[in-house]
């Protein structure tokens, strides 16, 4: 994909953890966050499970400004319980986009910016985290009616479960070609469906499927993105500055599912076959 | 699951705070706060079962030695570790000091460095 001094040169996005991918994306690097770590609003259910906690639950909830305008950021720490979500973390992205939804009312064009990087629901935290998951969807849905939310998924982690939903709702996603875009993972996938249709040990069986560059290519992203800090942040001015979609991607959805319907699933798919299925007439 | 405390003498009160790390596999997360002058005080939750001799030899090691030290500010250190060996935890706390003695706080504290830890 690119020479080595050039590879060497890149800032690597994927490699910061969360707080410092926020450094990254915010004008000059600054930000105040909300809820910090010394707030130690932690999990109380993960103690209780013999689980150490993680002194801000594994969410990132930052002020800044992108672009010059303000913004939320949302990072989850994907090392951290596989950047689960449970009752805390997810109250603190859902609450932090109601709040900018209702900065936008107040005259205040307050943008949110999501950084995804989750299994999705939180195993431990079960329908806390569920319930939590279903407010951050309707509070996308609620905040994209005046600017547009985007998302970020950068990798290694990916995004998946009730979390790939709240990326289907952004109105921009930007992915690398490390990251994964898809509602199960592919453990789960390969249990219920048998290794021999889904083989979650071969990567570039599963990178062909789910991850970012076929996720472009079949629509389901809008720009596809070296992992390189610098590149991210010009890709999410650029999207900011396209405004709002006028038709937002999950509005869209009965032309995926025409395209599907046309899918025969009586052999196995190929990551070709998909892009045909989907990208045909595609508008992103 | 297990825990510990552990004290060590040390300077003035910390002029500010600090965080690094994260609690994720082979890696932990470094709190600093300020803490009345004369004596620093660390509280260890860990995953790991059974090394509690290994925490207090490495913590000696750090706060009586030349990494931290006994002159070095008074904080309320609190570790959430997720299976960091004795090196990480001896890097996390050198870097959370670091932190520290910039001024940065948490805003800044988990620069590109903190991803070197794992």
């Amino acid at each position: 994909m690119s020479a080595t001094p050039d590879f060497l040169s890149r800032d690597s996005f994927v490699e910061r953890d969360a707080r410092a991918r926020v450094q990254a994306l915010v004008d000059d690097g600054r930000f105040r966050e909300l809820i910090d770590p010394f707030e130690r609003l932690v999990s109380p259910w993960l103690l209780r499970q013999g689980v150490v906690t993680q002194s801000d639950d594994g969410v990132v909830v930052a002020r800044g400004e992108i672009d010059g305008q303000p913004v939320v950021v949302l990072a989850i720490e994907g090392a951290f319980q596989g950047g689960s979500l449970g009752e805390v973390g997810g109250a603190k992205i859902a609450g932090a986009l109601e709040l900018a939804a209702a900065d936008n009312r107040r005259g205040v064009p307050t943008r949110a910016l999501l950084v995804l990087e989750t299994g999705g629901v939180r195993l431990q935290e079960a329908n806390l985290g569920l319930a939590a998951i279903a407010e951050i969807h309707a509070a996308i849905v609620d905040l994209r009616r005046y600017q547009p939310v985007i998302g970020i998924i950068a990798g290694t982690v990916g995004c998946f479960g009730g979390m790939s939903i709240a990326a289907g709702l952004c109105s921009y996603l930007v992915m690398t070609r490390e990251a994964r875009l898809g509602l199960n993972g592919p453990q789960v996938i390969e249990q219920e469906a048998g290794v021999a249709e889904y083989d979650s040990r071969d990567r570039p069986f599963i990178w062909g499927l789910t991850g970012g560059e076929q996720r472009y290519r079949t629509g389901l992203v809008d720009t596809y993105v070296d992992d390189d800090s610098t590149a991210l942040r010009a890709a999410v001015i650029a999207l900011f500055r396209r405004g709002r979609p006028a038709v937002e991607r999950s509005q869209r959805c009965e032309q995926f599912l025409a395209r599907l319907k046309r899918y025969d699933p009586a052999g196995q798919v190929t990551a070709e076959q998909v892009r045909q299925l989907l990208a045909e007439g595609a508008e992103s | 699951m297990e825990k510990f405390e552990y004290r060590y003498p040390a300077g003035v009160t910390a002029g500010g705070r600090a965080m690094v790390g994260v609690v994720g596999s082979g890696d932990l997360e470094v709190l600093l706060e300020p803490n009345a002058a004369g004596t620093t005080t660390v509280s260890v939750t860990t995953s790991v079962n059974g090394y509690g001799g290994v925490w207090q030899a490495q913590l000696d090691r750090v706060f009586k030695g030349a990494l931290v030290g006994p002159d070095a500010p008074a904080v309320q250190v609190e570790i959430n570790d997720f299976g960091a060996t004795p090196g990480v935890v001896g890097m996390r706390l050198a870097q959370a000091f670091a932190v520290l003695g910039a001024g940065s706080g948490v805003g800044s504290a988990s620069g590109a460095a903190s991803g070197g830890g794992s």
